[in-house]
């Protein structure tokens, strides 16, 4: 899977859970600061990430993941 | 220092019978029902069949993403606060956040998020248990989300009294006026629990109308073929206000909220005092702790939940506490029970009736228990000028409410 389309599979997670318009998920955008995703529902993200792309992301990882290019990388190595 | 008057200055709800209070109370005034047959897969193994579901579901009026977060009695909570709060005209500004308060009860509270919660556990593990869920079932979750809302930093209470938690949080809601922490409070309740679980639960206690071929005739309060209440979902939310602040910013208001009493049975969990003994004194309390002489108090708009016991007790105690000239109704015969938002729609339309001068019908009444010795307003609305009125609530546990509204 490219990042491209990991990004695009993330977009629709965030659009799902958090109402988030996928025109504005991009790799440089902060899930908090730019995307206004709180902490209840990245732990959405995070569980339905999971499911999409078959990976596990654990608890510690998650704080890590400040960006959307961070959880694209994440995935990108996992998968 | 003399105790501040309280005003009624917005009204809110979403009901069996309209998304807001101008479509219900028209139904209401019509003598429409708002119950149904339950069409869900779930329902055909219940003995109970039938509810009072939302007109509007709250889907048509909150976006996918919100709805997400708010259990369904959350959702209805705040749409009918939004709605008071504009009604009030406090939607541009006009209350100090610091001299603002909440209190917005439900009897159950998130029982179907709970539920719905569990399912997923079981078929799913804990990992897919939504992080939303503890404050989507939290009980005080509606009256938090109502704070949220509208700003309220006066302190957000949610009170719980099964069936009398609506008219309770009103009540509630005075005392924390008459006290001084705050000059507006948002106050009422909210229900919905239409689920499996809490329908057999009711059913098993043998509480609930099973006149499932008939759902619109099935709430009918002192009818001698009434067999238990019928179900309902809905919020009802009322902004009370210190008179003078309401006066200084030019508000228009409904009604006073002239007095509350509430006492305890101390009898039995589920069973109304035989005598209605705790009625007689939450009633007798409303009237003492209003200005309002017991004579002038000419409509009541009774909690007449269509049980058998339970609806000539109260007849039995308005004899005692009021007198036998008033006119009364129970607009649960078209709008079902609403359990923790009853005593709250109920005030709703007590206060319409004292502004309009007409009492909403009591529908299903054909065939009058012989203990009724009150006129009642049977089958059509009835014009009446009310001075004051009062509105009762009674709840499991052994709770009574009683509240007095006269016209501003």
């Amino acid at each position: 899977m490219t990042r491209d389309e990991i990004t695009a599979g993330l977009a629709e997670i965030l659009e799902e859970v958090a109402g988030v318009n996928p025109d504005d998920v991009a790799e440089g955008k902060s899930f908090t600061d730019d995307l206004d995703v709180d902490s209840l529902s990245m732990v959405e993200v995070v569980v339905a990430a999971e499911e999409k792309f078959g990976v596990k992301i654990p608890d510690n990882e998650v704080q890590n993941l400040k960006t959307v290019g961070d959880a694209v990388s994440y995935i990108e190595a996992q998968s | 220092m003399s105790r501040p008057d309280v005003v009624v200055t917005g009204l809110g709800a979403t009901t069996p019978l309209g998304g807001d209070v101008a479509s219900t109370w028209d139904a209401m005034l019509a003598g429409r029902s708002g119950v149904s047959a339950l069409t869900q897969e779930w329902a055909a193994q219940l003995p109970v069949r039938i509810a009072a579901q939302l007109a509007v579901d709250p889907s048509e009026v909150l976006d996918r993403v919100k709805l997400r977060r708010l259990d369904r009695s959350q959702a209805i909570a705040l749409i009918a606060a939004r709605e008071a709060w504009a009604d009030a005209g406090l939607a541009d500004g006009g209350a100090d956040p610091e001299r603002l308060a909440v209190s917005v009860g439900s009897g159950i509270g998130g029982a179907t998020t709970l539920l719905a919660q569990d399912d997923i556990l079981e078929a799913s593990g804990p990992r897919r248990v939504s992080p939303h869920t503890v404050p989507m079932l939290m009980p005080n979750g509606p009256a938090a989300w109502v704070g949220l809302e509208l700003g309220a930093k006066a302190g957000v209470h949610s009170v719980a009294s099964a069936c009398a938690t609506g008219a309770e949080a009103i009540a509630l809601g005075l005392d924390i006026i008459r006290s001084g922490r705050a000059d507006v409070v948002v106050a009422g309740g909210t229900e919905a629990v239409i689920h499996p679980l809490p329908i057999a639960g009711f059913a098993s206690m043998r509480a609930m109308s099973t006149r499932n071929d008939e759902p619109e005739k099935a709430s009918r309060p002192w009818d001698k073929a009434r067999d238990g209440f019928v179900l309902g979902e809905g919020a009802g939310v009322l902004v009370l206000e210190r008179a003078e602040h309401a006066a200084a910013r030019g508000a228009r208001v409904y009604a006073r909220l002239a007095g509350a009493g509430i006492t305890s049975d101390a009898y039995d969990m589920v069973q109304p005092h035989a005598e209605g003994e705790g009625a007689i004194r939450a009633i007798a309390r409303a009237v003492a702790d209003s200005d309002v002489a017991r004579t002038d108090i000419v409509h009541v708009n009774a909690h007449a939940t269509s049980t058998p016991v339970g609806d000539m007790l109260e007849i039995g105690a308005l004899h005692q506490a009021i007198g036998d000239h008033v006119l009364l109704t129970a607009t649960k015969s078209m709008t079902g029970h609403l359990l923790g938002a009853a005593g709250a729609l109920e005030s709703i339309a007590t206060i319409l009736a004292i502004r309009d001068g007409v009492v909403p019908p009591t529908i299903n009444l054909e065939d009058p228990d012989d203990g009724l010795n009150l006129d009642v307003a049977a089958h059509k609305a009835r014009h009446l000028e009310i001075p004051a009125a009062l509105n009762n609530a009674f709840g499991f546990g052994g709770h009574n409410v009683a509240l007095v509204f006269t016209r501003p």
